[in-house]
C-alpha cells in the first residue's frame, strides 16, 4: 500500500504508525478455528422452537383465527396471538420520537403485507412447531392492495396503514422532507440546457449467510437473557422493553459476532415475541428465520424512485438541481422515514449548486416493509446522481471527470441544507483516481484543492 | 419416537449418541455433540456453511442424515488445528484477511482442505471451482482464493 503524503500535508502530523501497516483482525483466530460464538451456537435443555403463521395475502381483514387444531398437535406448548402481546402496536424509531406507532407485533384484525406475522406457535421441536403452524386457521377477507408508489399517492388508492391514515409519512414539514436553496426556477430559466431524468430501483435483500434470530433463556432471578444477532443491541432492548411493558433491567441482551448483517438486522422483530414466549412458558425459546423467511420476510433495502432535473451551462457549471425522491417503506415505517429524510440532505450530491429544490417522500404500499441497508437513503440516490452527472457531461460535450471537478464542493461552500462544507476531499480523490485509472484531465484540475480557494 | 444409536469418529475422537430418525448430521453435531463449528445458513444445501469432511469427501451436513454416518470418520473445522498449531489453511486465512463475519469460514476451510488433500498444487481455476458451493456474503472471495493458493504453496514448500 502506498501513502500519498502530499495531500493535506499541512493538516496533519507525519507520525502515522498504524495506517498502511497490516494488523491481524482480532476476531479471525476464532473464525478459522470454529470457536467464534454466534447466537445460535447456544443450546439449552428444554428449549422450545417458535414458528410463525404468516399472511398469505398482501392486504386483508382478519375475520377470525382458530388455533384449536394446532393446539392439539403433539409437542405444541403455547400459541400466541395479538391479545397476548402487552403493547402490540409499536414503531422502532419511537425511541427518537419518530411516531406514530404503526406496526403490530402480531397482526390484529388486519394484515398489510404478504408474510406478516399473525400467530406464533411454540413447540418442543422445530418440526412440531412447523406442522402445528400449518393447522392454524385464519379466515381472511381480501382487500385491494397497492404496490406502486405513484398509485399509492393517488387519492383513490386504498389506505395501507390506518395509523398514518394516508399513504405517506407526514413530516413536520408536511407530505415530504423539503430543502429549498436559492431560486431553482430562475436557475432553469437561465441555463443553457435542462435535463430531467427518472431513475428507479427494486428492493434489495441483504441475504446474510446467518439468518436473523435469537435464543431466549429465562433466568432464576426473573430476568430473561436474549442471545441475538441484532445489529442494534440497546435499540432492540429498549423497544422490547416497550413492547413487553417490562423494565429494561429484566432484559439481559447478549450480542457478539453477527454472521453478516449489512443493515438487515437492525429491526426489532424476533426478540420481543421470543422473550414473551419464554415468559409465558418459563422455558428457553429459539426463534430463527428459515432461509425462506430471511429472503422473503426480513426488510429489504427500499425500492426508490428518483426524478432529477438539472440546469447546466455550456461551461460545465450546474446552476439548478431539482430532485423528487420516493422511498417505498412497504406497509410500515421501520427506518424508512429516516432514510427518506437522509436522502433530502444528501441529494445535491458532493457538488456546489446555487439553486436547489428537494422533496423526498416516504410512501406506504402493501409490500414487505423496507428498512436499513448500507447507506440507505443515499446509495440509490448516489447511483441516480452519478448517472445523471455522466449524462449532463455528455449533453455539453465535456469529459465526465472534468465536469465533476468544475462542480465539486470545497471546504467553506454552503450546502443546500445550509451547513458549511468541512473536510471535503472530493477533488483530491478525483485527482488520485485520475492518476490510478490513467484518465488524464486538464492540468488546472490537478492543481486545485478542496480547501485552498482559488484556481 | 424411538431413538436410534449412531457412532462415528469426530476429529479423531469416538462419539456415540441417541438421535431421532431423520436428524441431520448438522443438527446432531451442533445440538447433540456440541461441535458448533459447522454453521446452518440455509438448511437446504445451497450455502455450504455446514460443509464437513466425511471419509475424505466434502459433504453438506445439513443434507446428510446422521444415521447414515455410522462408522464414518468425520472432520470439522474445530478439528483442523493439531495441538494448538494452526493448519496451513487456517494460518493463510488469518494472514490473507480471508475472514470477515466468519460465518462461511468453517465451510470454506472444509472445501479448501478437501481440494488440497486431492490436489496439493491447484490452479486458481481449480480453487474457484472447489469453493463454488460455498457462499460468502461479505464478498471476500478474492482473499479466500488467495489464502487457499498461499496455503498450497506453503504446503509444497514444507514437503520439499
Amino acid at each position: 500500500m502506498e501513502l500519498r503524503k502530499s495531500y493535506f500535508a499541512d493538516q496533519r502530523t507525519d507520525d502515522l504508525h498504524e495506517i498502511g501497516q497490516p494488523r491481524p483482525r482480532s476476531d479471525s483466530p476464532g473464525h478459522v478455528t470454529g470457536k467464534t460464538a454466534y447466537f445460535a451456537d447456544r443450546n439449552f435443555p428444554g428449549m422450545l422452537h417458535l414458528k410463525m403463521v404468516r399472511s398469505p395475502h398482501h392486504h386483508a381483514r382478519i375475520r377470525s383465527i382458530d388455533t384449536s387444531e394446532a393446539q392439539k398437535h403433539p409437542g405444541v406448548v403455547k400459541i400466541l396471538t395479538a391479545k397476548d402481546v402487552p403493547h402490540n402496536v409499536y414503531t422502532i424509531l419511537i425511541l427518537i420520537q419518530i411516531g406514530p406507532e404503526d406496526e403490530t407485533v402480531l397482526a390484529d384484525g388486519k394484515v398489510r403485507w404478504k408474510g406478516e406475522a399473525v400467530v406464533a406457535v411454540l413447540a418442543e421441536t422445530e418440526r412440531a412447531a412447523q406442522e402445528a403452524a400449518a393447522k392454524v386457521k385464519v379466515d381472511y377477507e381480501v382487500l385491494p392492495a397497492v404496490f406502486d408508489m405513484e398509485e399509492a399517492l393517488k387519492p383513490s388508492a386504498p389506505v395501507v396503514n390506518e395509523y398514518h391514515g394516508r399513504n405517506y409519512y407526514l413530516y413536520d414539514s408536511g407530505e415530504c422532507r423539503k430543502v429549498r436553496f436559492g431560486d431553482v426556477e430562475a436557475g432553469f430559466a437561465g441555463a443553457d440546457h435542462v435535463l430531467e431524468q427518472t431513475y428507479q430501483s427494486s428492493p434489495i435483500e441483504h441475504a446474510p449467510t446467518e439468518t436473523t434470530g435469537c435464543i431466549v433463556a429465562p433466568e432464576g432471578n426473573d430476568r430473561f437473557t436474549c442471545y441475538t444477532n441484532t445489529q442494534a443491541m440497546f435499540f432492540t432492548l429498549d423497544n422490547a422493553s416497550i413492547i413487553l411493558q417490562m423494565p429494561g433491567n429484566r432484559l439481559h441482551f447478549v450480542g457478539g459476532t453477527v454472521g453478516g448483517g449489512f443493515g438487515g438486522k437492525v429491526d426489532v422483530i424476533v426478540e420481543p415475541i421470543a422473550i414473551l414466549g419464554a415468559k409465558l412458558t418459563g422455558r428457553p425459546v429459539s426463534f430463527i428465520y428459515s432461509r425462506e423467511e430471511e429472503m422473503q420476510i426480513s426488510s429489504p433495502r427500499a425500492a426508490e424512485k428518483v426524478v432529477i432535473k438539472d440546469g447546466v451551462m455550456k461551461d460545465g457549471r450546474i446552476v439548478a438541481r431539482k430532485v423528487t425522491g420516493y422511498t417505498d417503506a412497504g406497509a410500515y415505517s421501520r427506518h424508512s422515514p429516516y432514510g427518506a429524510q437522509k436522502g433530502a440532505g444528501h441529494y445535491p450530491g458532493p457538488y456546489t449548486i446555487p439553486n436547489v429544490w428537494i422533496d423526498t417522500y416516504c410512501v406506504y404500499t402493501n409490500r414487505t416493509p423496507s428498512s436499513a441497508m448500507r447507506g440507505f437513503g443515499v446509495t440509490i440516490g448516489d447511483f441516480a446522481l452519478e448517472v445523471q452527472m455522466d449524462k449532463l457531461a455528455r449533453l455539453i460535450g465535456m469529459d465526465p471527470l472534468e465536469f465533476r471537478f468544475i462542480n465539486a464542493y470545497r471546504d467553506g461552500d454552503i450546502k443546500a441544507h445550509r451547513q458549511p462544507t468541512e473536510g471535503a476531499a472530493l477533488i483530491e480523490c478525483m485527482q488520485e483516481a485520475s492518476r490510478a485509472a490513467n484518465w488524464p484531465v486538464a492540468e488546472k484540475f490537478m492543481a486545485i484543492s478542496s480547501y485552498a480557494k482559488g484556481a | 419416537m424411538a431413538k436410534i444409536p449412531v457412532q462415528f469418529m469426530l476429529n479423531g475422537a469416538e462419539k456415540a449418541e441417541f438421535i431421532d430418525s431423520g436428524t441431520t448430521l448438522l443438527n446432531a453435531l451442533r445440538d447433540k455433540i456440541g461441535d458448533t463449528s459447522p454453521k446452518g445458513g440455509c438448511h437446504q444445501g445451497t450455502c455450504g456453511a455446514c460443509s464437513v469432511i466425511i471419509d475424505g469427501e466434502l459433504r453438506l451436513s445439513c443434507l446428510t442424515l446422521a444415521e447414515t454416518c455410522n462408522g464414518a470418520a468425520i472432520t470439522t473445522t474445530s478439528g483442523l488445528s493439531q495441538g494448538g498449531v494452526l493448519h496451513p489453511l487456517q494460518r493463510a486465512f488469518l494472514d490473507a484477511f480471508a475472514t470477515q463475519c466468519g460465518f462461511c469460514t468453517p465451510g470454506m476451510l472444509m472445501a479448501a482442505k478437501v481440494l488440497l488433500d486431492h490436489t496439493p498444487d491447484p490452479s486458481r481455476d481449480e480453487v474457484v471451482e472447489a469453493l463454488s458451493g460455498n457462499i460468502c456474503r461479505c464478498t471476500g472471495y478474492e482473499p479466500i482464493i488467495q489464502a487457499v493458493l498461499t496455503a498450497a504453496r506453503s504446503n509444497s514448500q514444507n514437503a520439499a
